[in-house]
């Protein structure tokens, strides 16, 4: 049932994000095949520390994105605090300063919007928990562009009101439990 | 197809705006370029970024509108304390030991970073002895830098920030209420000179002893970025100092051999000796 043509998975969460994204990443393999690009809403004055946080939970090797960096498999780039990440078509991370997005730097549309350009249908967007209109406009992109659009299910999201969001912009999304996300993922990144 | 469309026509209107108005982005980071060009489209009202194209061609007053949009101008005094702060503990005691300065604020936009410097290098006794260089590629931008007024509704955030900076006067010494905002006192542009400066197309001016260009190369594309860099490696003397983004390094640069990482962790180098 995955999407083997994958090349590259998104994902987006707010609150309850630690929680969420720890019953999907300690699952991922260290071999595994694909970039994963992250987006978790955080306080600018905040220094990013889910990079560090996850490092130490996760086999596959987690790291804050930096501009310019390539994009490389089997890596879980998180958006730094007060940046916005995106991916270019030349398959190289950029950092931007832009203006909030939904009052959010770094915003998920924004990463979602330039994957979706840059892998077209070969990525997974998925949206977690929150409570913030972010992701929506974002997963649309991907769907249009015949990428996966993967919502977890609002009813058990700590905060319901960003997949709720995301379902209502994207109402053939697949809706599927944090188990199921994680099992997808594996799928879609084993060789 | 439509995004390839889309992208066609992005890198035409992008060539255009060079050929007619010698502003080249053509090497800018594309992803955020194209965002800011379907943001300027929507809000614009054009059906597509060819008609905007076509009416930036034919109506100069487009330019600046469209400048708005395509230079990205958020920032904030005293941005990442903790950098003004190794500025002033690490950096301004190697500065001290020359007779006079110069200074590069390359990028300056509307002069929030400029003036954080002018700030921090009066407060350590040298400002009477530097020049400051603030450069930008948009007339605006510098006209805002030069004027120096910002919303009172930042002034508590850029206290804020001077303070975490290790700031040894109070902000307000700086500032008085008028035109709306928070007017900078002009007696800090005294060391000043404004300055239209292109890192795509000009070329190195002076030489530097500090050069400051935060979250300016995070807009460009790789090859744009080993330019600008070699740019400042040509404006600076052997054991100059280059200060980037909290974001930005050199690590995926060709001149990284160039430089050493003088305060790592805050993205200030130090141009080698050889």
């Amino acid at each position: 049932m995955s999407w083997l043509g994958a090349k590259a998975v998104v994902i987006g969460a707010s609150a309850g994000a630690v929680e969420a994204l720890s019953a999907i990443l300690p699952l991922l393999p260290a071999n595994y095949e694909l970039p994963v690009m992250i987006v978790v809403h955080v306080p600018a004055n905040k220094g990013s520390v889910l990079a560090d946080l996850f490092a130490t939970k996760c086999a596959i090797k987690v790291c804050e994105a930096q501009d310019k960096e390539p994009i490389a498999a089997g890596t879980v780039y998180f958006a730094p605090a007060d940046y916005h990440l995106l991916v270019e078509g030349d398959g190289v991370l950029s950092l931007s300063n832009e203006e909030p997005v939904h009052y959010s730097r770094p915003s998920i549309d924004v990463l979602f919007e330039s994957a979706a350009d840059a892998y077209g249908p070969h990525l997974i967007a998925v949206v977690l928990t929150g409570a913030s209109q972010d992701g929506a406009k974002g997963l649309a992109a991907v769907a249009e562009a015949g990428g996966e659009a993967i919502v977890q299910d609002p009813r058990q999201a700590l905060a319901r009101a960003m997949p709720e969001a995301a379902l209502a912009e994207r109402p053939d999304a697949r809706i599927l439990s944090l188990e199921d996300i994680a099992d997808y993922l594996r799928g879609a990144g084993k060789s | 197809m439509s995004e390839r469309v889309e992208d066609i026509e992005i890198r035409l209107l992008l060539e255009a705006l060079y050929q007619k108005y010698h502003y080249d982005f053509r090497a800018y980071a594309f992803a955020s370029i194209k965002r800011r060009l379907r943001q300027a489209r929507e809000r614009l009202g054009f059906a597509t970024i060819s008609a905007m194209q076509a009416e930036l061609l034919h109506d100069p007053a487009m330019l600046p509108q469209l400048l708005g949009y395509l230079t990205v101008q958020v920032s904030e005094m005293f941005r990442d304390p903790s950098y003004f702060r190794a500025i002033r503990d690490k950096v301004a005691p190697h500065l001290r030991t020359y007779p006079s300065l110069k200074v590069w604020i390359a990028g300056c936009s509307s002069g929030e970073e400029l003036y954080s410097l002018v700030i921090l290098f009066r407060e350590e006794g040298l400002e009477s002895r530097t020049l400051f260089y603030a450069t930008d590629i948009n007339q605006d931008a510098l006209a805002k830098a030069a004027a120096g007024i910002y919303g009172l509704d930042r002034i508590q955030l850029f206290t804020e920030n001077h303070r975490k900076a290790g700031g040894k006067s109070s902000l307000s010494d700086y500032y008085r209420a008028a035109y709306g905002g928070a007017a900078l006192d002009k007696s800090l542009r005294q060391r000043v000179v404004f300055s239209d400066h292109s890192l795509v197309t000009d070329a190195a001016f002076a030489e530097m002893q500090l050069i400051s260009c935060r979250n300016v190369l995070i807009y460009f594309d790789r090859d744009l970025q080993d330019r600008a860099l070699g740019l400042f490696k040509d404006s600076l003397p052997r054991k100059g100092f280059l200060g980037l983004g909290s974001k930005e390094s050199l690590r995926f640069s060709r001149h990284a051999d160039s430089f050493t990482e003088f305060v790592r962790d805050e993205k200030i180098y130090q141009k080698r000796d050889t």
